[in-house]
């Protein structure tokens, strides 16, 4: 017994170093595509561009990176005896797989790279925000001992990497067609795309730079329920918990203190990652002298805007039907097992009929009324804004039957 | 309203864009137009022909997909207020709704409240919108699928010229053997699966018409799933209900009219071990047990038929089932849900009425405290009278005992103990937990106590859902409509021949890119040149004219 117990962490050892190695493939992946996109064309014997042979090569890395994650999951299966996608970090983690699947399927049909080139580094951010939730092994509570717990979750998952997708495509068309010699609505709305995006590699850089430094700060504070409690900073403190008072010496004081409803830890690192996030952007924008949207455009000249748009409709075409079976029927009938109804108003329950009605909103805007290209892609961005809204903020701050990270 | 004739000979319906049979333009707008619009194939759909009586113009409204988008908009917007603070079904039951979202909440909180959004989603006004959301869905799918399934019916494979060349892919190629053309062309379209019809030189490729009822029949699946949910309503359709159940006892199950009966023959928890190797640094963490099982051994009796009213019921026993989280028991359209329970409950409790002075203990008396006795005879004159009873003991507005409910959680007792000194009025006695009192003047017994049993109760919940068949066959009407109508296209080519030229052009319904790449594969085989797509050129004409290609030298 006691020698299988062991066997059983080593294989969770083994699967994280699985996933590391994914990690490490999709980021030379995203190296290829960016070579491949930017690089020098080759000609071929009759002088024909035919573009080069990166791309390919990304190509082949991504796979690779997705063979990896899929060794990732099935070591972490066997080691904690259940499907894992139970909690913050293995959803997201496997959403970063599944996002990474429906690449090599639109790939497949299109063979853009510069898609690749804005997928891949997606693939990313989201792995690696996911590592940034706690990574035991958790057991798993009554109500998700079910196999439908497989099925929902992944089927959902896998929809929603799909329609992450469009999302990839639509970006790609804006950042392809939008004037960025002016200043409107439009060009500010694309630089806080990359202004969020930007944000989101600053919280993880942030967070693993404290980790390094172990900086830890607890402080002694009154909770909702008017009691004393306790709270570990991983961070400085910018914001303090209410009525706080900092028990660990030598570390920062926070500037101020926030109301009892608010988990004033969440806070802190969210304003710290908007304020790296901000400082970020603008040393950017100091060396690019242009808007982050702007800098990059010239790279995708090349590339069909008709294309580009078509890639990202195929997505959610494809990705619509998958995430309407996973997230609302498979949903559904896990519930009616589960919870002993079908449908309960649960706010993660929403959000997924949210989505389906954005979606539903986006295909009969499409093909009834005729938005394509420009619209399009701004709906797709909204739509993927929603999605992480379900992920990120359902989960952590509307409590509910789904919050179990 | 008359029809309209088409030079070629086919009568439309008034009202039509496209002639029915050849495609012909019959509309002046479309006659001047490089493009005609192909969206439903240019059918006459009563939408878009009648506007004088009042049903015309209801029929209208509904059958927009810009009111169906503003509906779905609509109940989005307002489905996510309902998320902003929880719902009233899963807020505290012990205090009023009003207090709770202003005491938890603030302002915002009574402003939530007074809206009422705190019962968001079964409000008339969103109701109203689902509902018509249903009714959209209806006339908007009669008003195109009707039309659009004759023209694809009755669709001739020669098209009229002015079709032709209004396509969004149109091109003309010269050819020297034009005969081979179009049998080459006919192999290939064959060999892609294509089903292609030939009349007087002309040719017609088509591939995955039925996609083009995808959208249909969803529809017709979520029209069947919103009825579904409607029936609810209807009495006998849906009962939720939750029972409780001690250990040992059977319990009648609420909603089957007396028929069914639920003992409990064991409850227990399980919880998950704390130092486990691969779960434990997880659980340390978090700092907290983990349950692992809730488990209700339970066995299900059905009464007796032809029992007597009101006499005790002869029960038979139906199955037994291991009732957790995930695995209920059902029986005739009945589910029972593990979904609640109480460890420990307190269910008898023992006190002795013993002498002060002496210390000697006169008696035991055993009180079920969801069954007391009035009195308990101790013998040799000795007695313990229940004056009060407070299962739930709580001291009221006014300061007087009172109870909170039925249920022993906090239970305390008035005694009156008669004994041979006091064998008139009794000594009176207050016993609660922590508290042992006397009421009117120092007692010479009291009552002290010696131990409680408990009992473990479950709480199922009890339901019965005649509505899901619909909504399952609903729901599955519903996917095969949207997978029928997302993963294949509707693709359409034609090819016409004049002399020796060869007029060919095609249409999808989505997805061109991937149309084109079958006339680049066409082109190859038969040396028909790749039609052009107009609406690329017309946007690479306008990215031009905008002047900023600067294209930084590349391609």
């Amino acid at each position: 017994m006691n020698n299988q117990m062991e066997g059983m962490t080593a294989m969770a050892e083994i699967s994280a170093n699985l996933l590391l190695i994914a990690f490490f493939l999709y980021l030379i992946a995203t190296i290829c595509f960016a070579v491949s996109v930017t690089g020098r064309k080759w000609r071929d014997k009759q002088g024909d561009v035919i573009g080069n042979r990166w791309g390919t090569v990304g190509y082949v890395f991504s796979i690779l990176g997705f063979c990896f994650s899929v060794g990732y999951f099935i070591t972490r299966w066997i080691a904690a005896g259940h499907v894992p996608v139970s909690n913050m970090f293995e959803y997201t983690t496997f959403l970063g797989t599944t996002l990474c699947l429906a690449f090599i399927i639109l790939y497949g049909i299109y063979r853009t790279n510069v898609l690749g080139m804005f997928t891949m580094p997606i693939v990313l951010l989201v792995i690696a925000f996911a590592s940034v939730f706690p990574t035991e092994l958790e057991p798993l509570i009554p109500a998700l001992q079910s196999n439908w717990l497989k099925i929902h979750v992944t089927t959902t998952a896998l929809g929603q990497g799909i329609l992450s997708i469009g999302f990839a495509a639509g970006l790609i068309y804006l950042i392809r067609t939008l004037d960025f010699t002016k200043r409107n609505k439009k060009v500010f709305w694309l630089e806080f795309i990359m202004y969020s995006l930007v944000s989101l590699v600053s919280f993880i850089i942030i967070r693993y730079a404290f980790e390094l430094l172990q900086y830890q700060a607890t402080f002694e504070y009154v909770n909702e329920a008017g009691e004393s409690a306790e709270m570990t900073y991983n961070m400085p403190a910018l914001l303090g918990p209410n009525e706080g008072t900092l028990l660990t010496n030598g570390m920062m004081e926070p500037l101020i203190s926030m109301p009892a409803w608010l988990r004033s830890d969440d806070a802190n690192t969210v304003i710290w990652s908007l304020g790296a996030g901000l400082i970020f952007y603008f040393l950017l924008r100091l060396v690019l002298r242009k808007p982050l949207g702007g800098a990059i455009q010239p790279l995708l000249r090349g590339i069909s805007p008709d294309t580009v748009d078509e890639v990202s409709y195929r997505a959610i075409a494809i990705g619509f039907p998958v995430f309407t079976l996973g997230g609302l029927i498979f949903a559904m009938i896990w519930a009616q097992i589960a919870w002993t109804r079908f449908w309960g108003w649960d706010p993660k329950e929403v959000w997924a009929l949210i989505t389906f009605l954005f979606y539903a909103a986006y295909l009969h805007l499409r093909l009834s009324r005729g938005w394509h290209g420009e619209r399009s892609a701004w709906l797709c961005v909204i739509g993927f804004v929603i999605i992480m809204f379900n992920l990120v903020f359902v989960n952590l701050v509307i409590a509910g039957l789904h919050s179990y990270a | 309203m008359e029809k309209q004739k088409c030079e070629c000979g086919h009568l439309n319906p008034y009202g039509t864009h496209l002639c029915e049979s050849c495609g012909k333009p019959l509309e002046e707008k479309d006659k001047n137009a490089t493009m005609v619009d192909m969206r439903y194939d240019g059918v006459a759909r009563r939408s878009q022909t009648y506007n004088k009586k009042i049903v015309d113009r209801i029929w209208n409204f509904f059958s927009s997909v810009k009111i169906g988008i503003s509906i779905i908009i609509l109940i989005l917007v307002t489905s996510s207020i309902g998320t902003i603070f929880p719902q009233e079904m899963y807020i505290p039951s012990n205090v009023s709704a009003a207090q709770h979202y202003e005491n938890e909440y603030g302002i915002a909180g009574q402003v939530y409240y007074t809206l009422g959004f705190h019962n968001l989603y079964g409000s008339w006004w969103y109701m109203a919108l689902i509902a018509s959301l249903g009714i959209s869905l209806i006339i908007a799918s009669l008003d195109r699928v009707v039309p659009l399934y004759r023209v694809l019916k009755h669709q001739r494979v020669s098209r009229n010229e002015g079709f032709l060349s209004r396509q969004r892919m149109f091109g003309v190629s010269h050819s020297e053997d034009p005969e081979q053309t179009m049998t080459d062309a006919k192999q290939f379209f064959a060999r892609k699966k294509y089903n292609v019809r030939e009349e007087n030189g002309s040719l017609l490729a088509e591939k995955n018409r039925f996609t083009r009822w995808g959208p249909y029949i969803n529809h017709i699946g979520l029209i069947v799933f919103l009825t579904g949910c409607m029936l609810r309503f209807f009495p006998g359709m849906y009962v939720d209900d939750l029972v409780w159940v001690r250990e040992g006892e059977t319990e009648v199950i609420p909603g089957t009219d007396g028929e069914y009966f639920i003992e409990n023959d064991e409850f227990f928890v399980d919880l998950y071990d704390e130092n486990d190797e691969v779960f434990g640094p997880a659980m340390q963490r978090a700092s907290g047990q983990t349950v692992e099982t809730y488990q209700t051994n339970a066995i299900l009796y059905q009464r007796e038929e032809g029992g007597t009213v009101g006499a005790e019921p002869d029960l038979n026993e139906v199955k037994s089932k291991e009732i957790e989280v995930n695995h209920p028991l059902r029986f005739n359209n009945f589910s029972l849900y593990q979904s609640d329970y109480k460890v420990n409950e307190f269910n008898k409790m023992s006190l002795s009425m013993t002498d002060r002075e002496t210390d000697e203990s006169i008696g035991t008396i055993e009180i079920d405290l969801f069954d007391p006795q009035a009195e308990y005879d101790l013998g040799d004159g000795y007695r313990v009278v229940i004056d009060s009873y407070f299962p739930n003991f709580e001291f009221d507005d006014e300061g007087e005992p009172s109870t909170v409910s039925d249920i022993p959680d906090n239970p305390a007792f008035i005694f009156q103990m008669f004994s041979p000194e006091h064998d008139e009025d009794g000594e009176y006695s207050f016993v609660g937990i922590q508290r042992n009192e006397d009421i009117f003047n120092e007692n010479d017994y009291q009552m002290s106590f010696e131990g409680v049993e408990t009992k473990d109760v479950t709480g199922l919940t009890v339901r019965k859902d005649l509505t899901l068949p619909f909504l399952i066959v609903g729901g599955s009407i519903f996917m095969i409509g949207l997978v029928q109508g997302s993963y294949w296209s509707h693709r359409r080519v034609w090819i016409r021949r004049f002399d020796n030229e060869v007029w060919i052009a095609g249409h999808t319904n989505k997805h061109w890119e991937s149309l084109k790449k079958e006339f680049r594969a066409l082109s190859k085989e038969t040396k028909l040149d790749v039609p052009e797509d107009k609406q690329q050129l017309k946007e690479e004409e306008d990215e031009q004219s905008n002047g900023r290609d600067d294209g930084n030298g590349r391609n």
